[in-house]
């Protein structure tokens, strides 16, 4: 058994040129072959690699996906975002519990199955959703969980048990077959329009670097994982910044519940994300790229490696791109491990070094100082796919779509209680009624705009459009009906989720999210006060001092619901006098006590 | 000529819950200050002056230890009824503490430890028995710090708090004044 764990962790190992910054890519592998990472296992990785064991284990216990025991032959990975419930995920994931035999949380007694909760996986339009050693099953019903697990007992392969169909577009390429569906419901002229790899490049290397830079501050195109910075700034810090090497980073670990354009687009668009990294490289001087792709769309992987071949094979990757020599840059492929807090840019960056996925310290800016301390721009898929276009289509085209403040178009991925969910690329300006209008939403209570981390507004504000200026949004748009009880099925499920993805640096986001929990349930159980609600208002302040977005963000779906929808608190409050923290429930507090000493 | 009335001492009532009294103890170490503070507060229910029973409304509560067990909410609870201010100082009483080390295993797990299996008990309790008697208090599931069980107005951190700390704390609630904490009060290393 050891012998086969040392073999296995030194071909692993030989595989990555024994580098320890790919411990990443090591414990995927690694964790693929034998089920699980057990400590006997990661002690052989950090003795193989050369370094201490604890870095090897803290890597491993950051990521949900790394496994410390076995989790089943097959091991069921079921979503538990705010959509998946409202898609009918509670039965869903009662039939697998009831089929298997087991709990959440648990592997069957044959080892066969094992259940797992996972935050959003990126297919908020095809709830609810599970992945299957990797594989994606959407649309789930409790039928289906009943014959998937049938299925896994009758030993049939995943290959098997997904019967043989797949989904639409690129999803039915032979080295995809997923089932996973596009739904593309509008496309714009920016990332689905006509596209033709190669072009835009071949344009680039007729200009230099910072012509290109020039073009991309023209159209003041900004980034769209949320934050909306410049990228020609980006570009040029970079270019100036000193250093022998520098790095392209695509960022694509999308976790914002309720979004899943990267996904479509690393789908149908993969060349013209590639290709935008490229003209990033050649702006800024960059010879090596990575596409950090989150490890829920690991289905993806052998056909973007075929992508990746493909490009170098048209002389759009590798030495001399286009003819141009001396343009020398080529792209890997980095899988995370499940950890929403990789999507922050420097946190992405440790992770692919094969750490922990904890933000740094800024500055220095990964401009300056990124991937192995070296200058790296880190850019959203989306913003990659806006560069091409812009260079080939040229900075005026470019600003003529969109507001004032917000140029070209936004790709938006709408889910919740409406008749079209899916892919809307629209140009910036848009309102909130339009989208809704167009997705077929009825008798809407909320739009939760750019995910958890965003906001929740109400019907008062649907007029309000979608622009850095107005609403800015990564993409997220979670349509919520009148029905759904906003605090239950929404906001306590979004403070679960920050709760489970911080990552513990900053005592304000570990501390504040799990007592914001607490206090949630409180209130939502009825027996809150006035001065709970207070008290989770005012915490606001301090979240700002946490070191990344995540921390600084994780307490905005209770403010803004708190700030649009005070009433809904309000009428949770206890009655009474609040001095007597109507929460404490003595008799329910002895109970154990009195269970303990009835034996006698 | 009449003498200028003395202003009413504020009244005071202090308890030691689930704690170790040396909250109390931090607070007798105000030292000679002890004679400044009976000039400015009357104690009523206290260990200091022995008053087992609240005879007045008090002004200020001071709460050290937190609830281990259900004598503990009951204590607290008369202090939340017959106090204006409830003051929770020490670690205890703000967030468990030492007791609350306990909640991590359940309540049989460690009865069973202390009564039965542990190597100080075990064999020296034939018939098995965990204490318990109508006049002996119930142990709660978990250890309960106080601001879960009452509404506590202010905070004073320590283990023990600095007996300036304490001592600021009443000079401001009994005059009135903002306290401004001295840094090196809560300055713990």
């Amino acid at each position: 058994m050891s012998s086969s764990i040392a073999q296995t962790v030194k071909t692993v190992v030989s595989r990555y040129g024994g580098d320890a910054t790919r411990l990443m890519d090591v414990l995927i592998d690694v964790q693929d072959e034998l089920g699980c990472l057990s400590h006997v296992t990661t002690a052989r990785i950090a003795h193989t690699l050369g370094v201490p064991q604890v870095d090897v284990e803290q890597t491993v216990s950051f990521y949900h996906f790394f496994a410390r025991e076995p989790r089943g032959k097959f091991a069921v990975y079921l979503n538990d975002s705010v959509v998946a419930e409202f898609c009918g995920r509670g039965e869903v994931a009662r039939a697998f519990e009831e089929a298997a035999g087991c709990r959440f949380g648990e592997v069957t007694a044959d080892g066969v199955v094992g259940l797992f909760h996972t935050a959003c996986i990126g297919m908020s339009d095809q709830e609810p959703a599970a992945l299957v050693n990797g594989q994606v099953f959407p649309a789930l019903t409790p039928d289906k969980a009943r014959e998937l697990v049938a299925g896994m007992r009758a030993g049939k392969t995943v290959e098997e048990l997904k019967g043989g169909r797949t989904g639409d577009g690129q999803n039915a390429h032979p080295l995809v077959r997923a089932l996973v569906h596009n739904h593309i419901r509008r496309r714009g002229v920016m990332v689905f329009d006509h596209y033709q790899p190669g072009e835009a490049l071949r344009k680039v290397v007729a200009m230099s670097s910072g012509e290109v830079i020039g073009v991309v501050k023209a159209a003041s195109v900004r980034g769209r994982g949320g934050a909306g910075f410049p990228t020609g700034m980006k570009w040029d810090f970079a270019r100036r910044a000193a250093g022998d090497v520098k790095y392209v980073f695509c960022n694509a670990d999308e976790g914002e519940p309720g979004t899943f354009k990267d996904r479509v687009i690393l789908t149908e668009r993969p060349q013209m994300v590639i290709e935008g990294m490229a003209i990033a490289a050649y702006a800024v001087g960059a010879q090596r790229g990575i596409l950090y792709v989150r490890n829920e769309y690991r289905y993806l992987r052998s056909y973007l490696e075929h992508v990746l071949e493909d490009m170098r094979a048209q002389g759009l990757l590798g030495a001399a791109i286009c003819g141009q020599s001396g343009f020398d840059f080529d792209v890997s492929l980095q899988f995370g491990a499940g950890a929403y807090v990789c999507g922050e840019e420097s946190a992405l960056i440790e992770s692919a070094e094969g750490k922990r996925g904890e933000p740094r310290d800024r500055p220095p800016f990964p401009v300056e100082k990124g991937y192995l301390q070296k200058p790296t721009v880190v850019n959203n898929v989306e913003t990659l796919c806006s560069a091409v276009q812009v260079m080939l289509k040229g900075a005026e085209w470019y600003n003529r779509l969109g507001t004032e403040k917000s140029k070209g178009t936004k790709v938006l991925c709408v889910s919740g209680d409406c008749d079209r969910p899916g892919i809307y690329e629209v140009e910036w300006g848009f309102s909130v009624n339009d989208i809704l209008q167009e997705a077929g939403a009825r008798d809407v209570q909320a739009v939760q705009v750019g995910g958890p981390s965003g906001s929740c507004i109400g019907p008062g504000e649907f007029g309000r459009v979608l622009a850095y200026e107005d609403l800015a949004t990564g993409g997220s748009f979670i349509i919520i009906g009148q029905p759904r009880d906003l605090l239950k099925d929404v906001v306590l499920n979004f403070a679960r989720f920050f709760r489970e993805e911080s990552c513990g640096s900053c005592v304000p986001c570990r501390a504040l999210t799990g007592m914001a929990q607490v206090v949630l349930e409180r209130v939502i159980a009825g027996r809150g006060t006035a001065e709970d609600v207070e008290r989770l208002q005012s915490w606001q302040k301090i979240m700002r001092n946490n070191r990344c977005g995540l921390g600084q963000t994780a307490l905005n779906p209770v403010v803004s619901t708190i700030r649009n929808f005070r009433p809904l608190y309000d009428a949770r409050l206890a009655p009474g006098d609040p001095r007597f923290v109507p929460g404490f429930d003595l008799s329910a507090a002895v109970k154990d006590y009195e269970a303990a000493v009835s034996k006698g | 000529m009449t003498a200028k009335a003395p202003r009413a001492r504020k009244i005071v009532a202090t308890t030691s819950l689930a704690g170790c009294f040396g909250c109390h103890m931090s607070l007798l170490d105000i030292d000679e200050r002890i004679l400044d503070l009976i000039e400015l507060v009357e104690f009523n229910k206290s260990p200091i002056d022995d008053i087992k029973t609240f005879t007045k409304e008090c002004d200020i509560g001071l709460i050290e230890g937190g609830c281990c067990n259900d004598e503990n909410v009951h204590v607290l609870t008369e202090f939340r009824r017959h106090c204006k201010t409830l003051v929770a100082f020490g670690e205890c009483a703000l967030m468990g503490g030492l007791p609350a080390l306990r909640n991590f295993l359940p309540l049989k797990e460690c009865l069973e430890e202390a009564y039965l299996n542990g190597p100080t008990v075990a064999g020296e309790n034939p018939g098995r028995i965990i204490p318990h008697d109508p006049d002996i208090p119930k142990i709660l599931n978990r250890v309960y710090p106080c601001h879960e069980v009452v509404k506590i107005d202010y905070f004073l951190p320590g283990c023990p708090p600095s007996a300036d700390l304490i001592w600021d704390a009443l000079v401001a609630l009994v005059t009135g004044k903002e306290l401004e904490p001295q840094y090196r009060t809560f300055k713990f290393d």
